[in-house]
């Protein structure tokens, strides 16, 4: 389906381009963004690395990067894959392959992270009613500022 | 033995070369972790269940942590004695026995060797000599100590007790925060690109915090003009910072024009997620303690975790994070401290700098091994007080690190 794969695309490239502001945008108003460990989710722990319920804290979050966290300037390139598409009444399920790559200022490139979306997405909208990040690795390189 | 010396100046100034050294490094395995100290291994509701272990590691020495049948907590160097394979290479689980996967010798939970494939041969062919003592080359095995849920370990037998080790300062600290048993809410490691002494140092030093962490002062939720104060143990090795839980109204930081000066305009949408229930019953908001060599265990709001210092060579350390409630929390508690995880962690409000910062510091001092850190705030003493605007604690890492190194 042609508009859910555009959605996850537009959403990458808003976080590669650094526009943070319109990341809250892709959720819906009370739209739920958690990042996971696969780890933490076989064993069936709920520890997040980030968590926000609704817009407000997402950008609560993007304040907060923009305006209270010190990190090193850097970038992220999303690659997204094999994107498996589930219809239903008021929303569908997506559930995705990403690899993040990140690039510091000195031009230093990584493989940052790894893994996959969960998605739930308001047909109405088209918007992110829940977007949960499960990463494949355990081990976060020095910090993890800018959304996956 | 190492041929460095101390500036003279003592108390107040480090070295760079302590952050560089391999020599150094490979002599704090031996002294340090290896030597009188206290290791964290894990929490006890990690291997709740007879049979249960956890691997992990103290200084570079991979350990297996388990518990036996009828309940007894063991840990052993995960390093079989025949050719020297990992033991067990799992991160968790349950085993009746450990095999090594190459030559399958096995181990029971307290890893004493309890049988070596074919030792006799086959139909008289091969196998050991009688004389053969593979036993000398056994896994060391660590005493282990359970405090309140959470599990040490030594390999010295020189060590003083747990709690001797600790001291009367700092046990109180622990107590206070280990007060139930413990559920384990998840871990993640956090990859640090600097020396494992750096991390060790950050979180020592409570004059960094309001100022390097500027989402706590931006929102007010711990600035130096809040009623707080540290701890230090006698022999600088451990220590315990806390905060109270008021909201300052202090402007301190806008007098000196500091870049943690809240601006005016910038407000949490959703400021829920900091709301504190006093669990604890003594209105501390933040209460960050440290135990020499690498263990640390943070009160932040609601949200409680062990962190273990895991060395990975001169400039790279692993931040293994477990992040824990209490095992009677109801659903409201459990969902106040998945919305504190925010706060901490690689992505954490008022941490994720921690990791930026050291780094830049074992970069910074690439070319300079025998110039030295500025350690005055505070003077030159180490102590305990009510001032956070102090070094104390940082002065105490090193006093401890000198005198198990010798230097
Ligand atoms: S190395 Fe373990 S049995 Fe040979
Ligand atoms: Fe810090």
């Amino acid at each position: 389906m042609k508009e859910v794969e555009n959605l996850h695309a537009r959403y990458a490239h808003a976080l590669d381009d650094d526009r943070l502001e319109d990341w809250p945008n892709f959720f819906t108003e009370r739209g739920v963004y958690r990042i996971a460990t696969a780890e933490n989710e076989a064993r069936g722990l709920p520890l997040p690395v980030v968590y926000c319920e609704g817009r407000p804290m997402l950008r609560d979050r993007v304040q907060s990067l923009r305006h209270a966290n010190i990190y090193e300037p850097q970038r992220y390139r999303h690659v997204i894959s094999s994107v498996l598409i589930e219809e239903g009444k008021d929303f569908i399920k997506s559930a995705s392959s990403f690899l993040v790559v990140r690039i510091m200022e000195n031009g230093e490139t990584m493989l940052f992270a790894s893994g996959r979306y969960q998605d739930r997405i308001s047909v109405k909208e088209m918007l992110y009613e829940e977007r949960v990040v499960i990463c494949d690795s355990r081990r976060f390189d020095t910090l993890l500022a800018i959304p996956l | 033995m190492l041929e460095r010396s101390w500036p003279s100046e003592g108390a107040t100034r480090v070295p760079y070369w302590v952050y560089q050294d391999e020599a150094v490094y490979a002599e704090e395995q031996r002294r340090i972790f290896h030597g009188p100290t206290w290791s964290y291994l894990c929490l006890e509701a990690e291997i709740a269940e007879p049979q249960s272990f956890v691997t992990t590691f103290v200084g570079e020495m991979p350990v297996v942590v388990a518990r036996d049948a009828s309940g007894g907590i063991h840990a052993f160097e995960n390093r079989c004695a025949h050719r020297g394979a990992l033991i067990c290479m799992q991160a968790r689980g349950k085993a009746e026995r450990f095999s090594c996967i190459y030559h399958n010798w096995t181990y029971d939970h307290a890893g004493n060797l309890l049988n070596v494939a074919f030792r006799k041969g086959i139909a008289g062919k091969g196998g050991m000599s009688p004389e053969a003592k593979p036993e000398t080359q056994a896994p060391k095995q660590f005493k282990v100590h359970a405090f309140q849920g959470l599990v040490f370990g030594t390999l010295s037998k020189e060590a003083p007790s747990f709690e001797e080790y600790v001291g009367p300062e700092v046990l109180p600290r622990l107590k206070r925060v280990l007060v139930k048993p413990l559920k384990v809410l998840g871990c993640y490691t956090q990859v640090l690109p600097n020396n494992w002494k750096l991390y060790m140092d950050n979180v020592k030093d409570t004059y960094h915090a309001s100022l390097l962490h500027v989402f706590f002062t931006r929102f007010r939720i711990n600035r130096l003009t809040q009623q707080g104060g540290v701890f230090v143990s006698q022999d600088g090795a451990h220590h315990c910072t806390y905060t109270k839980m008021v909201e300052d109204k202090g402007d301190a930081y806008e007098k000196d024009g500091m870049r943690s000066a809240s601006s005016q305009a910038f407000k949490l949408e959703s400021p829920e997620m900091l709301h504190q229930v006093d669990e604890l019953g003594d209105g501390v908001s933040i209460q960050i303690l440290s135990l020499f060599p690498g263990f640390v265990l943070h009160q932040i709001r609601n949200s409680l975790a062990a962190r273990q210092i895991v060395p990975k060579g001169v400039d790279r350390t692993e931040l293994h994070w477990t992040l824990f409630g209490f095992a009677d929390d109801d659903e409201a508690m459990t969902r106040r401290r998945l919305l504190q995880a925010n706060l901490v962690g690689p992505a954490g409000y008022i941490s994720m700098e921690d990791g930026a910062a050291t780094g830049f510091v074992q970069r910074g001092v690439a070319a300079s091994p025998d110039r030295a850190s500025v350690i005055e705030m505070g003077g030159d003493k180490v102590g305990s007080g009510d001032s956070r605007i102090t070094e104390t604690a940082v002065r105490g890492l090193w006093k401890a690190w000198r005198s198990h190194m010798d230097l």
